[in-house]
């Protein structure tokens, strides 16, 4: 069976800072690393492979410093490590990063074997929008399986594939055809640390590099910033709110003093708030 | 949507403006997704109703609910309700392969929808379902998609302007579709005022085929197993919201966040700490990455007030906000502070509730 990945490295957002004065992001010395939603989606291929057999091959889209994120998916136990960078893909937004991703998957299935399933996060860290997973899917005419918490069951005999996915008010357990597209939930499986052998060959492992030309992408007007619908128009700092908290006083009151005056003050700012807690409490 | 604007490149590209083509110039009129599982519209599509009309009325054009389902009598109620809520026509698809939400028969059907009626803007919420309908349906369309809007508005040249955090919340950016219709959003529940209610508002109503098979839809569901506890679906909607940080210090205090709760009939949830420590359900948490909710009062015990969950709250009427430290960033969005420590002043303030409520009770 053979498996891909689809990975994103992002900076470190806990460490980003924006300038105070010029609105942009302070990038220098923030630490990158592979969008934590991701490496559930690379457990849980790696799971599949050491369960049913065969190949996880990881593949990004980003600068060529990108290639570090791949060394790490490698270390972790991944088979192979495919880079996908060109200056044509610069300012992509989610319609032209599936349509290029989309590509390298279907070149990746032209020379080591068309996969049974291809694998994201559920969304990353630093866009948030959880739309390329769908966008690739539906480049590809895989059948589209979100926010999956688990793979019960996979039958590479009848092509099907049976998960559980995480839907509105409930779970669905959904059983379909591979080859299928998965977006993996979060905290649905312990992420395994590669052993030593993985680390070292991940640091050493020659990589994939495909550029559009060589991923096979021929029509770049579908990539970068000319393949993109959505242009950001404006950047800028939300408002801060003019007035800060009220304190009430504490000094050595008692707790419960405190406690009455904090229930007074907020009967005064919501008049109705105490007749609507007696019919609350009334119910019960 | 843009996966990480840059706003360097932003800024140059500010200026661009994009003559639309002639194919899209008679896409019209503001569509809402009205999303209808297990009998009942997600509240989420009410909200979109409410700024759809906004919308609608700056662009002078009309309101129109998406709906979809299995059973068109029973489809009647949300029908009506969208009316009520400010739709002037729904379009409505029936049909068995439409009973449980999938991803390709909706998908399909939208397409399908679009390309007949031609909408220029289509708000869906950002749930579970509504972000896994839009990437397909924009992507299927090759349109422009904004992910979690938390403000929209039409611009000079008509167009939309959808504004979304990005980085964490540390910035806001306004995203356009320039040369595409229809122009896409979503937008997170509770981050949109619940509009008012017309009863008795009506509107029209047109019916449109699926033409499905269920044969020819690859994907089975099998089962479904509903939540057991749907009180953890309800926090979004929660008047009173009561949440733990990590000044608690112990998961063992969460106890008192859960008791004042209680008291108030309210819900109770936490800041991302919490969950990432296994202290609660990821389903209890409050922020960016967790519910949005808009209550009337807000309690934070214990919570920095980090913009990731800054951006959850602030919605609420009244925020209250306990902690010791006088200079957490939480006093600068709170309403009422109080400098102490949370874990013995929760339980004071649960009493001084039980108290005024039991005798307020008697009194009455
Ligand atoms: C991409 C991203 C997404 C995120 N999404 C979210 C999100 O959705 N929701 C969210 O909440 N966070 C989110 N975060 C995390 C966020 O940045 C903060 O780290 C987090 O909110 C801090 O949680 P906290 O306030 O409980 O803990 P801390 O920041 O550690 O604050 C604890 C507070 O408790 C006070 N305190 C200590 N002891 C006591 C006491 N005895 N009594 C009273 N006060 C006391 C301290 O003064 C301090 O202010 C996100 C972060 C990232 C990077």
């Amino acid at each position: 069976m053979h498996i891909v990945v689809c990975i994103k490295q992002v900076p470190d957002s806990a460490q980003i800072r924006v300038h105070p004065v010029t609105n942009t992001i302070m990038r220098q010395g923030v630490p990158t690393i592979i969008n934590p939603y991701d490496l559930f989606a690379l457990e849980e291929a790696l799971r599949l492979r050491d369960w049913l057999g065969g190949e996880v091959t990881v593949l990004t889209m980003g600068p060529p410093m990108a290639e570090e994120s791949l060394r790490k998916a490698l270390g972790i136990g991944a088979d192979r490590g495919v880079l996908l960078t060109d200056r044509f893909f610069a300012g992509s937004d989610t319609l032209a990063t599936s349509y290029a991703l989309a590509q390298a998957v279907r070149k990746i299935g032209e020379t080591w074997g068309i996969p049974e399933i291809v694998f994201t996060g559920k969304q990353t860290i630093d866009g948030d929008t959880a739309q390329v997973g769908p966008g690739i899917a539906r480049r590809l005419a895989l059948q589209q399986l979100t926010y999956v918490a688990a793979v019960q069951e996979v039958d590479l005999e009848n092509k099907t594939i049976t998960v559980l996915r995480r839907a509105e008010g409930g779970v669905q357990e959904l059983k379909t055809a591979i080859p299928a597209l998965i977006t993996m939930l979060e905290g649905t499986n312990e992420v395994r640390r590669g052993t030593i052998a993985d680390v070292l060959r991940g640091a050493r492992a020659e990589l994939v590099v495909w550029n559009a030309q060589t991923a096979g992408i021929t029509d770049v007007s579908n990539c970068g910033l000319r393949g993109s619908p959505t242009v950001v128009k404006r950047v800028f700092a939300p408002k801060p709110r003019a007035t800060k908290a009220v304190q009430i006083e504490v000094g050595d009151r008692d707790m419960g003093t405190i406690a009455e005056d904090v229930i007074a003050r907020l009967y005064a700012v919501q008049p109705a708030l105490e007749a609507a807690l007696l019919r609350t409490a009334a119910a019960y | 949507m843009s996966t990480a604007p840059t706003p360097p490149a932003a800024a140059s590209r500010a200026g661009m403006k994009k003559e639309l083509p002639e194919r899209f110039k008679s896409y019209k009129h503001v569509w809402v997704f009205i999303e209808y599982e297990h009998g009942e519209i997600h509240p989420v599509s009410l909200e979109l109703l409410g700024e759809g009309r906004k919308l609608a009325d700056k662009l002078g054009v009309e309101l129109i609910g998406a709906v979809l389902g299995g059973n068109r009598a029973a489809m009647q109620d949300a029908v009506v309700e969208a009316w009520e809520y400010g739709a002037d026509l729904v379009y409505v698809v029936a049909d068995p392969t439409l009973e449980h939400y999938r991803n390709d028969p909706y998908t399909r059907v939208m397409t399908d929808l679009v390309n007949n009626y031609k909408p220029e803007i289509i708000l869906l919420g950002a749930t579970v379902l509504g972000r896994d309908l839009a990437g397909a349906v924009a992507t299927t369309l090759l349109t422009g998609l904004t992910a979690d809007c938390t403000e929209l508005a039409i611009d000079d040249e008509g167009s939309l302007a959808a504004t979304r955090p990005t980085f964490g919340g540390s910035l806001l950016c306004t995203i356009h579709t320039l040369n595409f219709r229809p122009q896409m959003a979503t937008v997170r529940p509770r981050v949109m005022a619940m509009p008012g209610r017309t009863k008795g508002r009506q509107g029209r109503v047109i019916e449109h085929a699926a033409n499905l098979q269920e044969f020819d839809i690859i994907t089975k569901v099998l089962r479904f197993l509903p939540d057991r506890n749907s009180n953890k679906v309800q926090l979004a909607y929660a008047d009173i919201v009561v949440a733990g940080g990590l000044g608690l210090r112990s998961p063992e205090n969460l106890q008192l966040v859960r008791a004042l709760a209680e008291v108030l009939g309210g819900e109770w949830g936490g800041s991302r700490p919490l969950v990432q420590k296994g202290w609660m359900e990821a389903e209890r948490q409050i922020g960016q990455t967790g519910k949005t909710i808009r209550p009337k009062i807000y309690i934070a015990a214990g919570i920095s007030g980090a913009i990731q969950h800054r951006v959850g709250v602030e919605g609420a009427d009244t925020i209250i906000a306990i902690n010791t430290d006088k200079n957490a960033p939480i006093f600068d969005f709170a309403h009422f502070g109080v400098v102490t420590n949370a874990i013995e002043f929760l339980p004071a303030l649960t009493t001084a509730f039980r108290k005024r409520l039991s005798v307020n009770r008697l009194a009455s």
